[in-house]
């Protein structure tokens, strides 16, 4: 009899585990997208006389099947994940910010400029000023478009993308003038940071630097903000709909500065990483578009912070093998380029195919049961 | 004054106009491009990507069949192609068009990369300017007043665009569909078609954009041809408040501002090459922050864009 009582309605128990099945079309969307992706690329590498599968082999050998390769994957992956997560954290408030380069670019010239001064610093402490200094940098950034968004009404989308080349002329400005190391004659950079305030690799016997478990961790306290917290459901609840969250007392003005400000930060983190643990100074090879792949990345991951965590390693995958197969297959480096524009085209067309299926609905399965 | 060409100073503002009018040539193809898009409600971030192909195609041609106008005409055609690539994947429920223009900015980069690798080296034939300085003896004039033909185009086609939004069947079709979705289909027009093509026709200005920066200035094929011209032309195109006329003005201010370093650089101030470079962003972003209101669109904003809703 008690048994009874806590049964929920009959209708939703009697569909048991079925009522997990619409829930697949999220994993069966993006699997077949990628998979027609790789069939119009391999159709291009047939009319250009290359074999698909040589080129499918040397991506899974450079990639994803050594210990090198993994190495040479999760490097790559480390500033994609900080950098998706800034386009992700904001477009659960609806918003698109695509400046996330501007924050990194800052970021890393924050840590560059300061680290320069501390030279006789410990890195216990020192590593972990440079970290905020980089974080509070582009959550100032970030979080100006929220504020300007919120303020002034300014559409964030473009006032993040001419942010971003505003914060480019600075971080250019500041790299060739008052930070500039006299040493540095061809490339204009700060001055190079001492040994301990270098990042090194995590002790799982490849080369991959902290930056990674940053980005994870990223990755994870990000989703659980969004999907756990009341905070994040707040958020989620203003990104659907801004007007019914204001009505309902929400602190829509105070969500999108912090959510922001939040994805700026991390987008900075990812400069300190790139200046402490990979390039020893912060210069132009820093920007190197990584706030534009994170762009991608995130509407990949269709902003679920997640999953951007295996779209970034795919991704990074690929890029790792962009040497091997142009020295195997004679093809050029923008081979991967072509690749990967052809699978982000697809992946991003799939989105019109959800909530098309039958099996995606909960009556299709109510009615067989 | 023994040397009439030793101008001094004045070499500044000339080389300024010299320049604004040759680096602006790009801005002015795109951003008008855009504006056709945007104008019908859409906007398409993957100019950028469209105008390195169109750099890279428009030479290629030239360097094959020695014709500099074939490479134009060859350029706008596979300006077109991405433009209509766009149009039909946006019309799609569910998909994005600012995460489209992105991903097809990837693809053209990758594609003028990958078949652009043979014609780094090859010398296509230039484009022809038109000397309007012959009346003056000093060099740096004259070479400031070498327009090039496609810059004279560009300024007919932003007085014919905004003619034609404002007088012509055509141009009030586009933006009834760009001011709202409903109201066009209520009268019995097509919206998705009307954008398919006003993305396809800003595909092709956006190539030809691209292929005088690889068939005049500067005038070679390379992988770094574009300074981000195409994903610019989305914030000038709101500069110039969606006005072709004011689009043209607004690249001949970004183009200045872009000379103004290189300028200045000659007589001998190198200090914030960099800040000169980033004003027009900053003026555009000043800009947006005076004009815009948390409570209402941006005013002369097409109703349907995205962006300014």
């Amino acid at each position: 009899m008690k048994e009874l009582a806590t049964t929920p309605l009959p209708s939703q128990s009697s569909l048991g585990i079925l009522k997990w099945v619409p829930r697949l079309e999220f994993v069966a969307i993006p699997i077949f997208a990628v998979i027609c992706g790789f069939v119009i690329f391999s159709i291009f590498l047939v009319l250009l006389g290359k074999s698909p599968t040589d080129f499918f082999a040397l991506v899974y050998k450079a990639g994803f099947s050594t210990a090198f390769s993994w190495q040479n994957t999760l490097s790559r992956a480390a500033p994609l994940l900080l950098a998706a997560l800034c386009v992700a954290l904001p477009a659960k408030l609806g918003l698109v910010v695509i400046g996330g380069e501007g924050a990194i670019a800052l970021g890393a010239v924050a840590a560059g400029a300061i680290g320069a001064y501390l030279t006789n610093v410990s890195g216990v402490i020192a590593l972990p000023i440079l970290f905020l200094a980089s974080a509070f940098t582009g959550a100032f950034w970030i979080g100006l478009v929220g504020f300007l968004r919120i303020k002034r009404g300014v559409n964030e989308t473009i006032a993040s993308l001419l942010m971003a080349y505003i914060a480019i002329a600075i971080s250019n400005h500041l790299i060739e003038s008052v930070f500039r190391d006299p040493a540095s004659l061809n490339k204009p950079s700060t001055a190079s940071l001492s040994e301990a305030l270098r990042v090194g690799a995590m002790p799982i016997g490849i080369d991959v630097h902290w930056g990674f478990l940053a980005g994870l961790i990223a990755c994870i306290v990000s989703w659980i903000l969004v999907e756990k917290t009341t905070l994040g459901f707040s958020a989620r609840i203003a990104g659907g709909n801004i007007r019914a969250a204001q009505v309902q007392g929400l602190p829509v003005a105070k969500l999108i500065i912090g959510f922001t400000a939040l994805g700026g930060a991390i987008a900075g983190i990812a400069g300190f990483y790139e200046v402490t643990a990979v390039h020893g100074s912060a210069n132009a090879s820093v920007f190197a578009g990584y706030g534009y792949t994170g762009i991608l990345i995130a509407f990949l991951a269709r902003h679920n912070a997640l999953a951007i965590v295996p779209i970034t390693i795919m991704l990074a995958g690929f890029e790792a093998s962009s040497g091997l197969i142009q020295r195997r297959m004679d093809l050029p480096d923008a081979t991967i380029l072509v690749f990967e524009g052809i699978v982000f085209v697809t992946i991003l067309f799939s989105e019109t195919l959800y909530g098309r299926f039958r099996f995606s609905k909960h009556e299709y399965w109510k009615a067989g049961v | 004054m023994s040397d009439v060409t030793d101008i001094g100073l004045w070499g500044v503002p000339l080389a300024i106009i010299g320049g604004a009018i040759r680096v602006s040539t790009p801005f002015l193809f795109v951003s008008l491009g855009e504006c056709i898009t945007e104008r019908s409600g859409r906007i398409n971030l993957g100019l950028e990507g469209t105008l390195i192909f169109g750099a890279m195609s428009g030479y290629a041609i030239a360097v094959n069949t020695q014709s500099p106008w074939l490479g134009v005409l060859g350029a706008a055609f596979f300006g077109m192609i991405f433009g209509l690539f766009h149009g039909w994947v946006c019309k799609f429920k569910g998909v994005n068009d600012i995460a489209i223009g992105i991903a097809l900015m990837l693809l053209g980069n990758g594609l003028a990369f990958f078949f652009g690798k043979p014609y780094i080296q090859p010398v296509a034939p230039d484009l022809p300017a038109i000397s309007f300085g012959w009346w003056s003896d000093i060099e740096q004039v004259r070479a400031a007043l070498q327009v090039n033909v496609l810059f004279i185009i560009g300024l007919i086609i932003a007085l014919f665009l905004a003619w034609g939004f404002k007088s012509t069947k055509i141009g009030l079709t586009v933006r009834v569909v760009g001011d709202s979705t409903d109201a066009a289909r209520a009268i019995g027009l097509e919206p998705n078609k009307i954008r398919l093509l006003s993305t396809a026709a800003g595909g092709a200005l956006a190539g030809i954009g691209g292929a005088y920066l690889s068939l005049y200035y500067p005038g070679s094929w390379n992988e770094g041809i574009s300074s981000g011209q195409g994903l610019m032309a989305v914030a000038l195109v709101i500069f110039a408040r969606w006005n072709p006329i004011n689009c043209f003005w607004v690249a001949l201010l970004f183009g200045g501002a872009g000379a103004l370093g290189p300028a200045l650089q000659s007589v001998g101030i190198s200090q914030g090459y960099y800040l000169f470079f980033a004003a027009p962003y900053v003026l555009t972003l000043g800009l947006l922050i005076a004009t815009s209101s948390p409570n209402k669109a941006m005013e002369s904003a097409p109703g349907e864009l995205s962006i300014t809703k």
